[in-house]
């Protein structure tokens, strides 16, 4: 399959250093992104994904260590631009962010079509008429009216909201647009809305998006890829029918059995004993170990490497030969309860 | 399980006092805060042992003379007035009346300061409205004409000093409570309270008082500093107690003397000392600011 | 056929709620709502925001007023308890709320939160209160040597929620009311703490309306499912039924839209027009009027609560439900 590669990162970590001690909050996370798809990143708080985008984006303040072997954008080498550079040439037009709470990033004093065309304005030479022109354009996609432009943010309602801001991200026509749980806090009338908007959007400009969310039934909707965090690290990444199909990180099987769906009546609900790590202090071993019903002492010792199942299906788990097992296993709730 | 709870009250009792002493050794600025004011409340409450002499004592010195105006020696640490009365003496026992006007002052308005604020907060309405009409109009009230009034009918006792402080300075603090109880009564462990069969009272000093604390004693701190110097203001302009003396009270018998521009050593001792507890109550308050305001503090 | 005679838990009869908003602006919360719950059930009340389900626990809860309308309780409505029953009838219900950072007390340890109604209420002595408590404790997972004398910020969404169920426990409620207990914890704790709240539900022997906008939880829990949207009670019935056979087109939309963990399933689009509005000044007629794909001139004049259906213990407010099947 030759399909181009638009975002490539080979072992990005993230440390940053609190007063209660240091955290490793990504921990040596490789990914590639592809045109024209979507790739889901799943995770709970506290797993790093919300470190992770900012990093990619230069939004962590400077305390921040960020290293990585690669972060390539299209042919680009990300890691060798100033901030400067950073700045003027990638953000925003090559690489556009939708933040978390986007509610809550439009600034109340401005009317909403200004903030759009100022921003507009500031990557481009376009004069003001253009440029409003470009941004009734983008709220006609997002399937806003064009003359909601002149009102104010608290006018909006919420899937409004969001909608401009989704309209901002595509304002410059960036190769690689990351939506930071765009749809959370939303009526699930709205969410939907939205989520169908964005996939109408994907099939009339074809663009490339990183959908981050702990949602997993909105991942699944949305998702060609799937990669699942927790506590810094990527567990697990796979196309999202093989993920649902056949899930090997113990952590993916967990959650599976942890999220119930109207379509199953009847459908047994285990939750994973513990809570998700809080990331101070460099452990050792995998970030899982003391929630894993298969862990072996290894798991406690050392960080699992990446194997490779399949072309596209990577996990991080030691066990993962014995995934069949492992797999009727997890699906009784008396493995997750003896670990209490 | 009784015994049981009651110790563990005690145990409660420790662990408060402990988290608010480390609440204010924390930071160096106010640690020396407190060094001073436990510096002081020592000299205040062991004056009569500290003081070598009668403030009121006209004093001879070693040589039969009458020491009158003199300046800072080994035999008068801190001089002499134009009377002869020793400084040193005179400040030491000053510094009790003024702790204990300041404190009780002080202390008097931050608890009806205090209650106002949190009744006002609470229960809104008509009820706030009402006490914040009073607030205001005592804000509108002049101080110096409102306590040479008093003093004028009432003579220069120690009680309507106290109560003419207290009555001014209780306003900020009562506005300052109110807002904070006002933003805390909207949070969900109120209304999970009032879920759980808390009546209005228990709710207003079980479970809102403990999270205004912070704020509370950061006014109470600022309250005292505030009647020291309103004190000190009144006693220079003569409207002091006239039964014992103050730190302000030095000062207007120096100016009584006209002195002023000879004697520095009468001047300096009370300013100093004035000056010096005022900022070391503000330091200390400046350490519960960060508790009651958590977004100053450090990462 | 014996008929077998229900014991209704509580009751809300007609019961309207209006706020005063701007001058000369009412806002309807909830309008004409009608429900039972019954013993030892789970009923669970979903809708999106605005649609009044809070406003309802706290009327039932007895936090607020119903402008019109009666929540009766043991044959007898709630407002024309003297002091002494409705101090009782406080310790009957007891709520568990949404956000377990912000529905305990920051300087109360988890011995005195749990710890905080029996006191607040007087029902039983210290030295029965700290027994208790401590009972409490251990029944929703929490001993009491490592948590009594721990502070909120010391503790986990989950571990925080579940002190939140034993204070609301502790006083043996046969009523509990959860206001989204679940949605601000993690999505893999979830399973555990709505475990045991059934668990609880059974042991305790309590009736339970729990609160949600997210129907998956729902088919989880509740026994019986009432739709609300904008203030108005638009369907109620078994739960699964209600989720597999929705009758009416609010309903119908709703489902349609809640998104499954399934990649290889495809869902069909909602069908519904327009955006949500807030519920102030409305027209008259039903509240979905101007969504509603099937809306007629009748429906824009007549307000209408839940009518019987084909099957009896599923209702839903629609005059047209014969002709959308």
């Amino acid at each position: 399959m030759s399909r181009k590669r638009v975002l490539g990162v080979k072992n990005l970590n993230v440390r940053y250093k609190t007063q209660k001690g240091p955290v490793h909050a990504v921990n040596d996370v490789t990914f590639d992104v592809f045109e024209n798809e979507v790739f889901g990143i799943a995770g709970e708080s506290g797993c790093g994904k919300s470190t992770l985008i900012r990093a990619l984006m230069r939004l962590l303040p400077d305390s921040a260590d960020v290293f990585a072997n690669e972060i390539k954008l299209g042919e680009q080498d990300l890691r060798s631009l100033s901030d400067k550079h950073f700045r003027e040439d990638v953000l925003w037009s090559k690489m556009s962010l939708v933040p978390q709470s986007a509610m809550n990033s439009l600034n109340p004093v401005y009317r909403v079509g200004d903030q759009i065309i100022e921003a507009i304005q500031a990557h481009t030479s376009d004069n003001k008429k253009t440029a409003r022109n470009r941004a009734a354009e983008l709220f006609d996609v997002v399937g806003l009216q064009p003359d909601l432009m002149d009102n104010y943010p608290h006018e909006y309602s919420g899937g409004m909201r969001q909608r401009a801001m989704i309209a901002m991200s595509l304002a410059l026509d960036p190769g690689l647009i990351i939506m930071d749980e765009p749809t959370t806090g939303l009526d699930v009338l709205v969410q939907e809305r939205i989520l169908r908007r964005i996939r109408e959007i994907r099939k009339e400009i074809s663009s490339t998006i990183i959908l981050i969310t702990h949602d997993i039934a909105v991942i699944s909707e949305m998702s060609d890829r799937i990669g699942v965090m927790y506590g810094g690290s990527l567990m697990e990444q796979a196309p999202a029918i093989d993920l649902f199909e056949s899930p090997c990180h113990p952590y993916t099987l967990g959650l599976k059995n942890a999220f119930p769906s109207i379509r199953s009546k009847g459908q047994e609900l285990i939750s994973i004993p513990g809570s998700p790590p809080t990331l101070i202090g460099e452990g050792t071993g995998c970030p899982f170990a003391e929630r894993c019903p298969f862990k072996v002492e290894r798991c406690s010792k050392e960080f699992p490497t990446v194997e490779k199942l399949a072309e596209f299906h990577e996990v991080r788990c030691f066990r993962h030969d014995e995934t069949p097992e492992l797999r009727e296993l997890a699906s009784k709730k008396g493995t997750w309860l003896s670990l209490k | 399980m009784a015994v049981k709870t009651r110790g563990k009250k005690l145990n409660h009792l420790k662990k408060v006092l402990l988290e608010h002493y480390r609440i204010i050794v924390s930071n160096r600025l106010s640690a020396t805060g407190l060094i001073f004011i436990i510096f002081f409340l020592l000299i205040a409450i062991f004056a009569p042992w500290i003081a070598p002499n009668d403030p009121w004592e006209m004093m001879y010195d070693s040589n039969g003379e009458f020491a009158s105006l003199r300046s800072p020696s080994w035999e008068f640490w801190l001089g002499t007035t134009h009377l002869g009365y020793d400084l040193f003496s005179q400040l030491i026992l000053a510094t009790r009346t003024t702790l204990l006007i300041g404190s009780i002052s002080g202390g008097i308005s931050i608890v009806i300061g205090a209650n106002i604020g949190l009744i006002a907060g609470y229960y809104g309405g008509k009820t706030d409205e009402f006490l914040m009409r009073f607030t205001d109009i005592l804000y509108g009230m002049p101080f110096l004409p409102f306590i040479i009034v008093l003093i004028s009918l009432f003579g220069r006792h120690l009680e309507f000093i106290i109560l003419a402080i207290v009555l001014i300075i209780w306003r900020t603090s009562a506005r300052v409570i109110r807002a904070q109880t006002i933003s805390i009564k909207q949070r969900q462990f109120i209304v999970a309270a009032k879920a759980r069969g808390c009546s209005d009272f228990r709710i207003i000093y079980r479970h809102i008082l403990p999270n205004v604390l912070p704020l509370l004693l950061l006014y109470a701190a600022f309250n005292i500093a505030w009647s020291i110097i309103t004190e000190a203001s009144a006693s220079f302009l003569g409207f002091g107690d006239g039964e014992t003396i103050s730190w302000g009270g030095m000062l207007y018998e120096l100016w009584l003397s006209g002195k002023t521009r000879v004697a520095w050593w009468w001047f300096a001792a009370p300013s100093i000392c004035i000056v010096l507890l005022v900022i070391s109550l503000v330091l200390v308050s400046r350490a519960y600011e960060e508790v009651a305001n958590p977004r100053l503090r450090k990462r | 056929m014996k008929e077998v005679s229900r014991h209704f838990e509580v009751k809300a009869g007609m019961v309207a709620k209006y706020f005063k908003g701007q001058p000369n602006r009412q806002i309807k919360a909830v309008e004409s709502v009608n429900f039972s719950l019954e013993k030892n059930e789970v009923l669970g009340i979903a809708g999106e925001s605005g649609c009044g389900k809070s406003t309802c626990c706290m009327m039932i809860a007895g936090l607020l007023q119903p402008s019109s309308g009666e929540i009766i309780y043991n044959d007898k409505g709630i407002s024309q308890l003297n002091a002494e029953e409705s101090h009782w009838y406080r310790s009957q219900v007891q709520m568990i709320f949404q956000d377990p950072y912000e529905s305990l007390n920051p300087r109360f340890s988890v011995f005195d939160t749990v710890a905080e109604g029996p006191r607040a209420l007087k029902l039983y002595p210290e030295t029965e209160i700290a027994d208790r408590t401590e009972e409490m404790l251990k029944s929703v997972g929490l001993s009491l040597e490592k948590y009594a004398d721990r502070y909120p910020h010391e503790l986990s969404g989950g571990e925080r929620q579940r002190v939140g169920i034993a204070s609301a426990l502790v006083m043996e409620p046969s009523m509990v009311i959860a206001d989204e207990p679940l949605s601000m914890l993690d999505v893999s704790i979830r399973a555990g703490i709505l475990d045991l709240l059934k668990e609880l539900a059974t042991q305790r022997n309590f009736s339970c309306i729990y609160v949600s906008h997210d129907l998956s939880i729902l088919g989880h829990i509740a026994d019986r499912l009432m739709i609300m949207y904008l203030g108005q009670a638009m369907e109620i019935g078994p739960t699964w039924d209600v989720i597999e056979n929705p009758k009416h087109p609010y309903t119908r939309a709703l489902i349609n839209a809640v998104p499954i963990p399934d990649p290889r399933v495809q869902r069909p689009i909602p069908n519904i027009k327009g955006d949500i509005s807030r519920p102030i000044d409305p027209p008259p007629g039903c509240r979905f009027q101007k969504r509603c794909p099937h809306a007629d001139q009748s429906c824009t004049e007549n307000f209408i609560t839940l009518q019987a259906t084909s099957d009896n213990q599923h209702q839903a407010a629609c005059h047209r439900l014969d002709s959308i099947q």
